[in-house]
């Protein structure tokens, strides 16, 4: 091992940082080398100084001042939290959906029975509640007085006479 | 057994606020002694080491383990040191100028010195004193990239890979720059390493 490579070893051998092949090398060398092995002896002498400098202590303070900083920090929102609802939006929304919800379980009307009885509809009556007092209405007395629809009696109308409510 | 740093670090970025005190409890001295060695004033060395807890805290969400978690720590600290250091140059050359002669205490704050001090090994102590200021200022008249290189491989203890990537250089390269500041200290300190080799 030349002295210029020894510089690069150097410092990893005072701190004992070699593997053991590299440590062999570098021993190798100092033997034989009064320079570099005077080189390490104050090396190793001023790695020892700046071992025995002392630490300071962070000030009692320290760890507090950085949770305030760390507390004073905003939130953090992702960029998609800007698109969620306010709670009044979100409350009428969900609202909305239990609206819908309900209206869509109410059972279906019955299907028209094409099939054997062409050209009747059946109405189911329990959905036109205003329907289940007709009779009531067409017999009451104060209306028999009312005139008639001029149309009635004219009406070319389609609608079949068979139809019921 | 006590997690690793990428894990606290991974909990932190979990919401886990608590792991964050223990991340702060852990590096809060080697940090502050690292920034105080390469700034010299205690009172920046510590406004300096809650901002790169901060800069820490606030990258938590997007913190991806890929590299040691020291690594970045120092990489942080560091750069707000060279930063401090280009910035206060000036300032700092004005005060050498003009400072009056002060031993350092032991706990790294400067004070005038007392020769009315009653301490029973006062000479012993003002040796010390006086040796511990000659080391500093040999790590203080370092070229800044040297002081950073020696102060996170002798007091960190980190290896030369995370040197290396913390200072954005080779692991050749900062095995000649340590070379280099021991160098320099070896010269400046050459009454004391003389006495060091007599023990």
């Amino acid at each position: 091992m030349s002295c210029t490579r020894m510089e690069s070893k150097m410092l990893g051998y005072v701190d004992g940082r070699l593997k053991a092949s590299e440590v062999r090398d570098v021993e190798a060398h100092l033997a034989k080398c009064a320079a570099c092995s005077l080189r390490v002896k104050e090396f190793r002498a001023v790695s020892t100084l700046l071992s025995g400098l002392p630490e300071i202590e962070p000030s009692a303070a320290f760890d507090m001042r950085v949770r305030a900083l760390v507390a004073a920090e905003p939130v953090k929102r992702s960029w998609w939290a800007g698109f969620a609802p306010s709670p009044r939006v979100a409350f009428a929304a969900s609202m909305l959906a239990v609206a819908m919800a309900w209206v869509g379980s109410r059972p279906d009307v019955p299907a028209v029975n094409v099939a054997s009885n062409p050209g009747v509809v059946v109405i189911d009556s329990s959905d036109l509640p205003v329907l289940e007092n007709f009779d009531v209405l067409q017999n009451f007395e104060p209306l028999t007085d009312l005139p008639q629809p001029a149309t009635q009696s004219d009406d070319a109308s389609p609608q079949d006479p068979n139809q019921t409510m | 057994m006590a997690r690793s740093d990428v894990q606290l670090m991974m909990d932190v970025k979990a919401g886990d606020e608590q792991s964050f005190a223990l991340l702060l409890q852990r590096y809060r001295s080697p940090l502050v002694n690292f920034l105080y060695r390469m700034i010299r004033n205690r009172e920046q060395a510590e406004d300096l080491a809650q901002e790169v807890f901060l800069r820490v805290y606030r990258a938590r969400k997007d913190y991806v383990p890929s590299a040691k978690f020291t690594t970045w720590l120092f990489r942080i600290a560091t750069n707000l040191a060279l930063n401090s250091v280009r910035d206060t140059r000036h300032q700092r050359m004005e005060i050498s100028l003009d400072a009056p002669v002060t031993v350092d205490a032991e706990d790294g704050d400067e004070r005038p010195l007392d020769v009315a001090d009653k301490h029973p090994d006062i000479e012993q102590h003002l040796v010390q004193e006086v040796q511990n200021k000659m080391i500093r200022h040999a790590i203080d008249k370092l070229p800044e990239k040297q002081r950073a290189a020696v102060l996170l491989h002798k007091y960190q203890e980190l290896d030369y890979g995370e040197i290396g990537k913390i200072l954005e250089c080779s692991e050749s390269a900062l095995k000649s720059l340590l070379f280099r500041a021991y160098e320099t200290l070896r010269v400046e300190l050459a009454p004391l390493v003389a006495q060091q080799m007599k023990h």
